[in-house]
């Protein structure tokens, strides 16, 4: 029985863990950083501890420092959050030689689906689409040309041990692959210090759909998909759920391969699987899998009314799932805004400051996910993210126009925030079609940029 | 000769080399022209590289590689012939 809880995590998702830890009677003890002292999570958890220095390296990144402070509360799990040591096989395996539960899966498993290339292959083998591709890593700049006859150009070169979006290049024929190609292998031999690359064909203007799933190690269940292709680099900064894009019976095809995929490996936790979708062919192939909660989750929970850090927490204890896909339903349609302490009209840059006036939108259907408070100082040495602003309502129309009067509403000051992009993204036809793909974000940005220079 | 304090113009992490990997932009004792970068400031994850506002030579580094800076704070130390 899980009775005391280690938080290795910060902002907001902290708090998610610490409510959830509270609602089935669990003691939580937030391990923070000395620059998080003040957070909202530390305030709340029953317990907190200081683990180190405000750079991550030596606090939310310091395996060591958090399984002594596991070990002198006596806890007995810890849960990671996402980002940090959330997917770190090793940080999972030290935390279970320690005698201590880790919320997720175990090590070999993060191993496993951690490692895109072996990912790849665990897909292929459970019979889930992935991207055509190399089998593997590809060694040879001529391997990678013979290759990249049969994938088709435009092809992304993609460092193994790359993630977030770094470690990838596009080449868009066989010239620019030979002279890619080794500047891709060394870039990721200096970035994640192992230069191995695979091969994958690029597909333009993709949807970014994932499913969630929930698995005990034996029963898998899915609770349908999200929709995240407005990106910025990579970052997501809207995600919804249904993905306008999907037909029932793609849907259904899409979440039962990731249930398939999950139980061939023997899947524990919360997972989710990332698809890239080719609208126009109606295509969808397995990019990688992400073994921890992710920032959206509400999104899922607000369509399911299955609260998914609590069936984390529930699992972890070794408890089989409760839940029966029969019962799992959607209803209605869930946005999640993230704001982020950025200034879309000077190219994101960081934007520091105190929370000085804070109204948060409210009433039905609006969900906040926030650990600010009037008279927070924003620290510099973490993510940029303050809020996530999750909307629920019946349908997709009603739910923008209830995430622009969620909008409306919201008075932050002291710090810039995204919320003025999200007011214009939300009025644009586009968006309010649903119809996007994975690049749209940074196109319409450039326009944007221009009208705001203009 | 005149002492320049270089300051950092926003708070964060400050770090002397491009990468842990990396030799640091400056030593103590080197000449740096205006323009030439001091070092990263990182701030949310986002690295700046930090210019040098005076022409002349590093005396000394007030900070440690990786310090957390408040903006205002020194770095280092130039000295200038004028």
């Amino acid at each position: 029985m899980i009775k005391t809880l280690l938080i290795a995590n910060r902002g907001e998702i902290a708090l998610r863990i610490v409510r959830a830890a509270r609602e089935l009677g669990i003691r939580s003890i937030v391990a923070h950083s000395s620059a998080d002292a003040e957070t909202l999570a530390v305030q709340l958890a029953d317990d907190a501890i200081e683990i180190g220095p405000p750079q991550a390296s030596k606090s939310y990144l310091n395996a060591e420092a958090l399984i002594d402070a596991a070990r002198q509360y006596q806890v007995d799990a810890i849960h990671p959050g996402y980002g940090f040591l959330s997917e770190n096989a090793d940080f999972a395996d030290a935390v279970h030689r320690a005698g201590i539960i880790f919320v997720g899966p175990s090590g070999d498993i993060i191993r496993r689906m951690g490692d895109k290339a072996a990912a790849r292959r665990t897909a292929k083998a459970a019979g889930v689409p992935v991207v055509p591709g190399s089998e593997g890593e590809v060694p040879s700049v001529e391997q990678a040309c013979r290759l990249a006859e049969e994938i088709g150009y435009p092809i992304m070169i993609k460092a193994s041990a790359g993630g977030g979006g770094r470690g990838i290049r596009i080449a868009g024929n066989r010239e620019a692959l030979m002279k890619q190609m080794p500047t891709a292998q060394t870039e990721a031999r200096a970035a994640f210090g192992h230069g191995g690359v695979y091969l994958e064909r690029f597909i333009p203007q993709a949807r970014h759909i994932e499913v969630q799933i929930l698995g005990d190690g034996e029963h898998v269940v899915h609770l349908f998909e999200r929709e995240c292709s407005l990106q910025r680099r990579r970052q997501k900064l809207i995600e919804e759920s249904p993905s306008p894009a999907l037909d029932e019976a793609t849907r259904a095809e899409l979440c039962e391969s990731a249930v398939t995929l999950a139980r061939h490996i023997g899947y524990s936790g919360a997972g989710t699987l990332e698809y890239l979708f080719d609208e126009h062919r109606r295509e969808f192939f397995f990019i990688e899998m992400n073994t921890r909660i992710q920032v959206e989750h509400p999104v899922t929970e607000q369509i399911t009314g299955i609260d998914l850090i609590r069936e984390m927490l529930l699992i972890a204890d070794g408890k089989p799932l409760s839940l029966q896909q029969s019962h799992i339903h959607r209803s209605g349609a869930a946005i999640e805004l993230r704001l982020n302490a950025e200034d879309p009209d000077q190219d994101f840059r960081p934007s520091l400051g105190t929370i000085e006036t804070l109204r948060w939108p409210s009433g039905p259907g609006i969900r906040i996910e926030s650990g600010l408070y009037p008279g927070y100082r924003i620290p510099p040495f973490y993510d940029a993210m303050l809020a996530k602003l999750v909307i629920w309502d019946q349908d997709r129309p009603a739910a923008l126009a209830r995430a622009r009067r969620a909008l409306d509403e919201l008075i932050l000051e002291g710090v810039t925030t995204t919320a003025s992009l999200h007011v214009r993204l939300l009025a644009d036809p586009h968006v309010r079609d649903g119809n996007v793909h994975n690049q749209f974000l940074e196109q319409w940005l450039e326009h944007y940029q221009q009208e705001v220079s203009a | 000769m005149t002492e320049t304090a270089l300051k950092a113009p926003f708070p964060g992490v400050f770090y002397r080399s491009p990468s842990p990997d990396d030799a640091p932009f400056l030593e103590e004792g080197q000449a740096i022209t205006a323009g030439d970068t001091i070092g990263l400031l990182e701030v949310m994850k986002q690295f700046s590289e930090i210019p040098a506002e005076v022409s002349g030579t590093v005396v000394r580094f007030v900070v440690e590689d990786e310090a957390v800076v408040e903006a205002g704070q020194t770095l280092l130390i130039v000295a200038s012939d004028e």
